[in-house]
This record gives C-alpha cells, structure tokens and sequence, in this order.
C-alpha cells in the first residue's frame, strides 16, 4: 500500500487597518449603512483614478520585514482583469511579478512573497437560502471594495491540516503585534486560501492541486484541509486523478463542491496599471518600517523559556499574545527582581487573561497588578482575595491595597486577630447585626446563605453569615477545608 | 442689443473683462446664444442659463469654455459619446474642469466626440456624426471633432479635447483650429473618462495660439487625484512669438514623404520655406522607428482600454440589458449593445493582446517599440530645437468614405501617434488650404518644452497668416 | 492569424456577446489588424525595457488621511437597478 502525504501552501489576505482605503481617501469601517463609504473611485466611476495610500505600502513593508523578506526598491501594482459584481472596475489592483516583499520565513515555512492589493464589493444574496444557486438576484455593497489587503503566499512547505492550523495562528498573532490589522477569522479581516495536493511519500515532484476556499475559522481551515486531503487520498488510492479546480467548503456538511470547472480558468490578463507608477521604496521608508517592528512573538516566547524556564505552554501564551507579554514584563519591571516570575506570568496568563479575555493591556496597570502580586506573595492576602481584589479593580478601579484595608481582606490567623476583624464587619454593617442580635441569624446558615454569599462574597450578608459561622462548632473543620478570607 | 462678443478672441475677451470694458454674465449670455446655432452636431449639452457665479477675477476671466463629452462634469450629462453612458450624470467634475472654472473659464457646452475618443473621423459617436463647418459633407476629424467643430464654426471661445494618438491635433487639422496636446502627466486626469491610461491628456483647442497658450496655462499642476500627473517646471504664462533666427528645425523624412496626400505636403514645405525665411535652418532628420509606432499604438491603446472599459457594466450606473439569465449574460447583452463596433473591435484587440500566451509577443512588444520610439526622438531633441511634420496625412474626408476599413481609418493617426506614445508636447496649427480645405502643421518638442513650442507656433502663425472666418456659422 | 474559437474566446473574456452574424466580420477584421502591427515582430528588440510611461518614474504616495464620501443618494442615483441600499445585480449563478 503507497503512503501518501499531504503538500500544502497558504494564501492569506489581511485587511490592513489603515485610515483610508488602498487608493482612495474613503474609511474602510464596517458594518456601516451600505454604500455610504465610497467614493468615484473606490465605486469604479468613469474617470476615477487610484492613489496609493503610504499607509498601506509601510504597513506591508511592517509585514514583509516581520516574515523575514526582501523589500523590493521598485514594485508595480498591475492590473488583474476580471469581471464579476464584486468588482467595481472589472479588475483588481494587485501586484503580479514585482511585488513589494518576497522570500522570507516563518517558523520553517518558507514565504514566497507579500503583496498589496484592494479588497472586493460586499455581495449581498437576496435568495432565501442565502446561497449563491438559486438566488433571484443580488445586491452589492461597495463599502468594503478598495480596503487594502495583503496577501501572504507561502511555499508549499506544510505537510499537515493540524500543521497548517498552528502555523497559520502564530501567522496571526505575528500579524497582531504589527498592529497593522485586526486580523479577525469571523469578520473576515483574515482569510485563508489554500492549495493542496497529496503524492506518495518519496516524490518529489508536486502533484496537481486543488484550491480550497472559504475557511472563516481556525477550526474551519483545519477540516477543511483535512476533508481535502483525505477526498484526494481517497481518489488517489482507487486509481483516479487530481482535476485541478477551485473547492468551496461548506463546515455545516464537512463538503466540498466545486466553485467552477476548468474550462472556465480563468485569464486574468496581468498588465501594469497605467494609472499608476512604481513604488519607490526608500531607505528611509524601510528604516521608519523596521523602527515600527516589536519584537515579533515567536521571538519572545523563545525568550520567555530561556529567561525563565516557562514550559512551551505559558511561554508562548505571554509571547504570541503581545498585551499579555508586555503587562507580564511591566509588571516584572515594577516588582524587580525580588518577585516571582512565575506568579505573574500565571496570574497574567490565567487570572487576568481569563477575565478580560483579549483585551488585557487595557484593562488592568502593570502596577495595579504588581501591587496586587504584592499583596498575594507577601502572603498578606488569600489567592481567593486577591481574585476578589482582581474583580473589584477590574470592575471599579482603584487601589489593592486600599480595597484590602476597608474590606477587610488582610489573611487573619485566628484567636484576636478573628475578633477583632469580627468586631470591624459588626461595626460596618450594624444593621445586619442587629438582626442578627435578634434570632434571624439561623436563616444565614442555609444553602440559601451559602450560595449568595458566594455569588456576591463581599456583601453584609456574607460578613454577618461570618459571626453566624463562629458559632458553628463545625468552623474548625470547614476551616481546615478551605482557606478563607474575611470579608 | 449691445455689440456682438462672440466675434473676440477669447484672449480678447479675457482681457476686456478683466478691464472691466465687458460684463461676464453679458458674455457668457451670447455665447449661449451662439452655442444654440448648432447645426453640426457639435454640442452634446449647452447651458440653460448664465451661471450666477462667473470667477471673473481669475486669469481666465470668464471666458465660457466648451469641455468634451468625457470630461465628468458634475450634474451635466457626461457620456463619452457612448450609448452606455446616455444621460450619465457624475456626481463630481473632473480636475481639469473645475480648476479652470476657478481660473474663470465656466462651463458653456459639451462636446460630441468619437465613443470612448476611439476614432478619427466622429462618425463613432453614438449621437450621431460631427459635421465639418468647411465642407457639411466632411467629418471633422477626432475624436475630439466636436470641440474642434465647435471652435471653428464659433460655437463656443474655446474648448478642451483629449488626445491619446492625435484626437485633438488631427481635429484641429481638419477644422483649421489650434490644438495643443500637452505632455503626458502635465495635466490631471481625474475625471476624463479613461481612453488609454498612459497615453490620454487632455489640451486646449482654440482659434489662436495665444489662446490656447491662456488657457493651457491654468490647466497644468500636479493633482493629488492623478499619481501620473506631476509639476510642470517650466509652467506656461503669456508666450511671446519667438525669434526663429536660428531655431533648427528638424523633418523627420519617415513622416513627411510617403503616405502625404501632395495639398498637404505642398503647404507643409511652404511652411518651411517662411520658416527658414524668418531665420530658421530646416533639416532633415530621423526618427527611424516612428513607422512601427502605429502598431505599437494599436496594441498598446486597446490592451488599456479593454481593461478600463470592463467598468461599463450595467451595474453602478449607465445602460444595462438585461435577458433575464443570470449575471454573465446581463454583462454580455449590456457591453454589446451598449458599445459601438468600433469600441467592441478595440475591446476585442486589446483583450488578445494581453491574453495567456499572446502578452509578450503583442503588449510585451509595443511597451519595448515605445522605448525606441523615445529614444529616438531624445536622439532627435540633440540636434534640434523642434520636429516638424504635417498633423494629418490628409484633409478632412467625406464622411463614410472610411468606416467600413478601420484599418485606413487607424492611418490617419500615422503623424501624431509616435508623440503619444513618447508622451511629449505637439502642437497643430492651421497652415493654409489645400482644395478650400484646412491643412496642419505639426511641431513637438521634448517633455516640458510647451513654452518652446507654442513660442515658435506664434511666429509661423503670424507668418501664415490663416484666415479660419469661412467657417464661421 | 486569429480563428473563430480565439474570437469567440476574447468575445467571452471581454464580456461581449457576439451575433452569429458578426463573428465572421470580426474574425476578419482582427485579423488583418493584426497582421498590419505584427510588422513589429520583425524588430529586434534585444535589451531593450519596457516603457509603461514615458515621463515620470515613480509616483507620489497619498497621506493616509479619510475624505469624505459621497452621500448615498448620489452614489445610487445613476444606478440601473438598485433596492434603495444597494446596486442589485443578477444572480451570479442565474443562466449560464
Ligand atoms: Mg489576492
Ligand atoms: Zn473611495
């Protein structure tokens, strides 16, 4: 029985977040009332010409030095003809064969270029399945046609669905530290093409490939890629041939259908735009584009485990994720050496991370969080407090160390210093006291009580439930279960 | 009634309103009435009324402007004398446009024009033909035959054209008016409906050199819109005729012999002749790849046009037929009878010039016979101030005589092609009659030199001496 | 020089539906235009760059800075078809 493999190549797009569109001085912002953002050429109006947007050539030049490339001095937008109604001018503007980045390298996969060019209409089905078969007729939004795009081809260097997953995430997470784009799946401002074609393990010629499209996830990308692998091994293994075609696949049914047959290949008639002249790449353009890199993820997560001998892991969780890095080393900076870099690389990762999911940086100080950490390895804090002081501070702002002080947070040992934190929470809540003075305390000791206060640890309830609790001859056991904290 | 205007120079005129000697609102009012006496099918559109606002203090001052049909004027229909684009109103004006209405030239009437400015004769205008005011039974020559009419029945002071292989100096030719075509990038396009990218520039067509030198200076500068235009360093102002004493002049053997009806060339070397006379040395001189530029021209227009014209697809705006079968043939039935043949046929070539496997032998090719033709004529600016040749091969032909062979059609452009393609300045000026019929003469300089050129087109105009008022509606 | 199959090929690419009638007349045209600029196959062209455009070299960047766009009702007014939000258009998979 041959063994076959799987040779895989990607081609990603990316919308740039610039101001304007590639060449016209329009917002590309989405999901704005339909046709609202355009202009006479971005709409493809007689007359209309294109200028390009320095914005865009820096934040490709951003992109190409990150993956490793050479920058072209001189590159040349062309035309690619094409008619279709998400085309505004019968054919795109894109660089053909002197694009503005080419040979470079991510994590083994080899790039063979980067490119600019502008994004398609929005094409609205009216019909009631919302496919493209069978609908009456269509409606074209042009809001997006003309945002600047950058396309990412690389080598046919991947050999797996899984492989292709990974490698395409940190292609993300490099793309998102550039800052340049959103780099979303689902919103379409990241997207994956790409080509497979599966040859008996030893051969080294490329077997004829098929082109996979419409993969708007992750997970998409990887089923997709694997269906497509497996529908070729299996066409492969019972005799027949590889027809070179365009695939769409659907993630509801796991299928893959043809988006037009060969006869129909297309002839995209590649000429130079005669609208527009080369792009002269400077050294100082090069110079402000490389001043703008940081340091690229792969990068840092590599130095994340030698520096602090993190496991892969959380190494590249602080490293692919630019927000978590930069407030894990912000937060180390503050504490100095003294400090323990494993507590804030978990509490940044875990506690932090799992709360404000991608949004981080912005949510919390890296000295708020050091003040924090403070707190908790000084052992002046519970980890269940300092969780508590965490969502506190992320919902309300302030202090740690205040919050601590008037909540009464500080880890108590028992004997006076209980009492006296008794004495603290009768004295703050004294109406919830006084009811308990008056007998209605045994309700605090249901579930009822217990659940509540656990939903909301910090209420009057919670404290006055606390005196309750230092009646129950079972608090040394519940104790000893579970270290608690005063609140 | 208060004197006739319409009879000024628009220099003239110009000057007389700024001096304050003649009211712009009152100008602007007779020429619309002369505009109306169109009966050449010159005009596309005329004004209904004087504009409120004349910017009378501009250089220009107020002298109203005829603009052909493709330049996108806001709000007025703008249809490239195409089927496709009927009634188009573009919701802005082109560059071009709207600076020389700032500079005091507004607008007063569009112009007819071949479709698309593909055609020498305006007999491709989906509007029907342009007459020649010499001779009723004649084209005008194009495709810019509608301004050229236009200027020279006295229909409007002046007008703009496009040239891309000749469409304004041939019209002008043929009308016995001035035409300028200015060096590529020296003037924006944004907002002339796209011919050819790389060869299209708009220019003035007037009755005097001095006008067209008035109103091409306020049509130069970079514009933000348009990456191919730039900053012209040597900016055009008043042109004083130049002294020819020892100006040389070349005459380029390879478009001054064959192929030149003898009226033509008899009045061509007249010319010489009262050139030398005024102190110029006339030699001959070569340009030796300027035969092959015609076929250079024939790939190169139509491969860009068939690109820029895969817009005009019933989508956005303009015609759309519709069979009711899907997306594919609301295209096809909308672009065939939405284009005239003329158009399809440029189409057609210029899509198989840039097709898989025919790009290098055809595109590929042309885009390295334009080197030549440049170098050549870098050559030629060594030893020569100026080129001269006969703007077109013939005079005005009857209309019909050429439609049914393009390709005698496409030869009418064999003088003024190989400037396009070198993208730098010509200027045509009328130069006598052969058989009643206005003849032109053709001078190019280097990139840049319209200062040179129109200086020298001032001298030999005064020395020839034209008389353009027989055709005066 | 051309043929019928290349013709009706173009036509396809080009968005242009021929009459039967036409594409004999076409076929011919096209032909003897081609002939004609063939003449400059026989030049040698050795070495010699490609000119795209003839005066400048390369172009001016824009500044990244938003204009304004046009207002909808403009951006529609001119449109054959539209559904008062957008240009409709037939189905893409409609016919064939
Ligand atoms: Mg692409
Ligand atoms: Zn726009």
């Amino acid at each position: 029985m041959t063994e076959f493999e799987a040779v895989i190549g990607l081609e990603i797009h990316v919308q740039l977040a610039t101001q304007t569109k590639m060449f016209c001085g329009c917002k590309p912002v989405f999901g704005e009332d339909p046709n609202t953002r355009t202009c006479p050429t971005c709409l493809g109006l007689p007359g209309a010409l294109p200028v390009i947007n320095e914005a865009a050539v820096d934040f490709g030049m951003r992109l190409g030095l990150a993956l490793g490339c050479s920058l072209a001095e001189r590159s040349i937008f062309h035309r690619k003809n094409y008619f279709y109604a998400d085309s505004p001018k019968g054919y795109q503007i894109s660089q053909y064969d002197e694009p503005l980045c080419s040979e470079g390298e991510l994590a083994g996969v080899r790039i063979n270029r980067v490119h600019l060019e502008d994004d398609a209409a929005k094409l609205v089905h009216t019909s009631e399945t919302g496919r493209i078969h069978g609908a009456e007729s269509s409606v074209v939004d042009f809001n997006r046609a003309g945002t600047p795009l950058a396309e990412i081809v690389t080598e046919p260097d991947l050999r797996s669905a899984a492989q292709a997953r990974e490698w395409l995430q940190l292609l993300r997470t490099t793309v998102k530290a550039l800052n340049i784009s959103d780099v979303n799946m689902e919103e379409g401002s990241l997207r994956c093409d790409a080509n497979i074609s599966v040859r008996p393990v030893g051969q080294k010629e490329l077997a004829t490939k098929t082109e996979l499209k419409n993969m708007n996830s992750f997970r998409f990308v990887e089923k997709g890629i694997e269906a497509e692998i497996e529908r070729q091994r299996i066409l492969l293994e019972s005799g027949g041939t590889v027809v070179q075609e365009t695939l769409h696949f659907d993630p509801r049914t796991g299928s893959l259908t043809a988006l037009r047959s060969k006869e129909e290949a297309h002839d995209y008639r590649y000429f130079p735009d005669p609208d527009l002249l080369p792009v002269s790449v400077d050294s100082e353009m090069v110079e402000r584009a490389r001043a703008a890199l940081p340091e690229l993820p792969a990068a840092r997560a590599v130095r994340y485990a030698e520096t602090y001998g993190f496991e892969q892991e959380l190494s590249e969780r602080l490293g692919f994720e630019a927000d978590l890095g930069d407030l894990f080393e912000a937060v180390l900076e503050i504490r100095g050496k003294a400090s323990d870099p494993r507590l804030a690389a978990t509490w940044v990762s875990g506690e932090v991370f799992s709360r404000v999911e991608q949004d981080a940086g912005s949510a919390i100080e890296a000295s708020t969080l050091a003040e924090l950490l403070e707190l908790l390895e000084g052992e002046r804090i519970t980890t269940a407090a300092a969780r508590q002081v965490l969502d506190r501070v992320l919902a309300e702002g302030g202090s740690p160390a205040d919050i601590v002080a008037s909540e009464g947070l500080e880890k108590v040992g028992g004997g006076d210093a209980l009492a006296a934190a008794v004495e603290i929470a009768i004295a703050a809540h004294p109406e919830a006291a006084a009811k308990v003075t008056a007998g209605e305390h045994k309700a605090l000791g249901s579930r009822r009580w217990w659940r509540g206060a656990q939903r909301n640890p910090c209420s009057p309830w919670r404290r006055v439930g606390f005196i309750t609790w230092l009646n129950n001859p079972q608090r040394q056991r519940f104790h000893s279960q579970r270290r608690w904290s005063l609140c | 009634m208060s004197s006739d205007l319409t009879t000024l120079s628009a220099s003239a005129a110009s000057a007389k309103v700024k001096s304050g000697e003649v009211d712009a609102h009152e100008l602007f009012e007779q020429w619309r009435e002369r505009s109306r006496l169109d009966d050449l099918n010159a005009l596309s559109w005329s004004a209904d009324s004087v504009p409120a606002e004349i910017h009378t203090g501009g250089p220009l001052g107020g002298v109203p402007l005829g603009v052909k049909d493709l330049f996108c004027t806001e709000g007025v229909p703008s249809q490239s004398g195409s089927k496709i684009l009927e009634g188009y109103l573009p919701p802005y004006s082109a560059t071009v446009v709207d600076a020389l209405a700032a500079a005091g030239a507004p607008l007063l009437a569009k112009t007819h024009q071949d479709e698309f400015a593909m055609g020498s004769s305006n007999e491709n205008c989906a509007f029907g033909a342009v007459i020649n005011p010499w001779d009723r039974g004649r084209v005008p020559g194009g495709s810019s035959g509608g301004s050229a009419a236009a200027v020279a029945a006295g229909l409007v002071p002046w007008a703009l054209g496009t040239d891309t292989g000749g469409s304004i100096r041939q019209p002008a030719a043929l009308c016995g008016v001035v035409g300028l075509k200015p060096t590529y990038g020296s003037v924006s396009r944004y907002g002339m409906i796209a011919f050819a990218s790389s060869l299209d520039q708009a220019g003035p067509i007037t009755n005097s050199v001095a006008d067209a030198a008035l109103l091409y200076s306020q049509m130069t500068g970079r514009d933000v819109h348009d990456s191919t235009s730039v900053d012209h360093p040597d900016p055009v102002s008043e042109v004083p005729a130049a002294d020819l004493t020892g100006v040389r002049i070349g005459v380029p053997t390879e478009l001054s012999g064959e192929g030149i009806e003898s009226g033509v060339l008899d009045a061509f070397n007249a010319s010489l002749e009262l050139a030398k006379s005024l102190g110029a040395t006339v030699e001959p001189c070569h340009l030796p790849h300027a035969p092959h530029a015609l076929s250079a021209y024939y790939l190169i227009a139509p491969a860009e046009c068939s690109s820029n014209l895969a817009r005009f697809d019933g989508v956005r705006y303009g015609l759309r037929v519709d069979p009711g079968e899907g997306l594919d043939a609301m295209y096809g039935a909308t672009r065939s009878q939405g284009f005239g043949p003329e158009v399809r046929r440029r189409i057609m070539l210029g899509t198989y010039a840039l097709s898989s496997g025919y790009y290098d032998a055809y595109y590929g090719r042309a885009q390295r016979v334009r080197t030549l033709i440049s170098q050549d004529f870098d050559t030629a600016f060594e030893s020569f101030d100026v080129i001269a040749t006969p703007t077109s091969p013939c005079v005005a032909f009857e209309l019909g005589s050429k439609t049914d062979d393009p390709l005698s059609m496409y030869l009418s452009d064999f003088c003024t092609v190989p400037m396009s393609l070198a993208g730098i300045p010509a200027i045509s000026i009328p130069n006598g009659l052969s058989e009643g019929l206005p003849v032109g003469l053709q001078l190019v300089g280097p990139a840049f030199s319209e200062n040179r050129i129109l200086g020298i087109a001032a001298s030999l105009e005064a020395a020839i001496g034209f008389d353009g008022s027989a055709a005066r509606l | 020089m051309i043929d019928r199959s290349e013709v009706l090929h173009i036509a396809r690419l080009a968005r242009l539906s021929l009459e039967e009638t036409e594409i004999e007349a076409i076929t011919a045209e096209l032909s003897s235009i081609l002939d004609h600029v063939d003449q400059i196959s026989s030049l040698d062209l050795e070495g010699v760059e490609p000119t795209a455009h003839s005066v400048a070299q390369s172009g001016a960047l824009r500044p990244d800075v938003p204009v304004e766009s046009l207002g909808k009702d403009a951006v529609l007014s001119q449109a054959p078809a539209t559904d008062g939000s957008g240009f409709e258009v037939p189905s893409p998979g409609g016919g064939s």
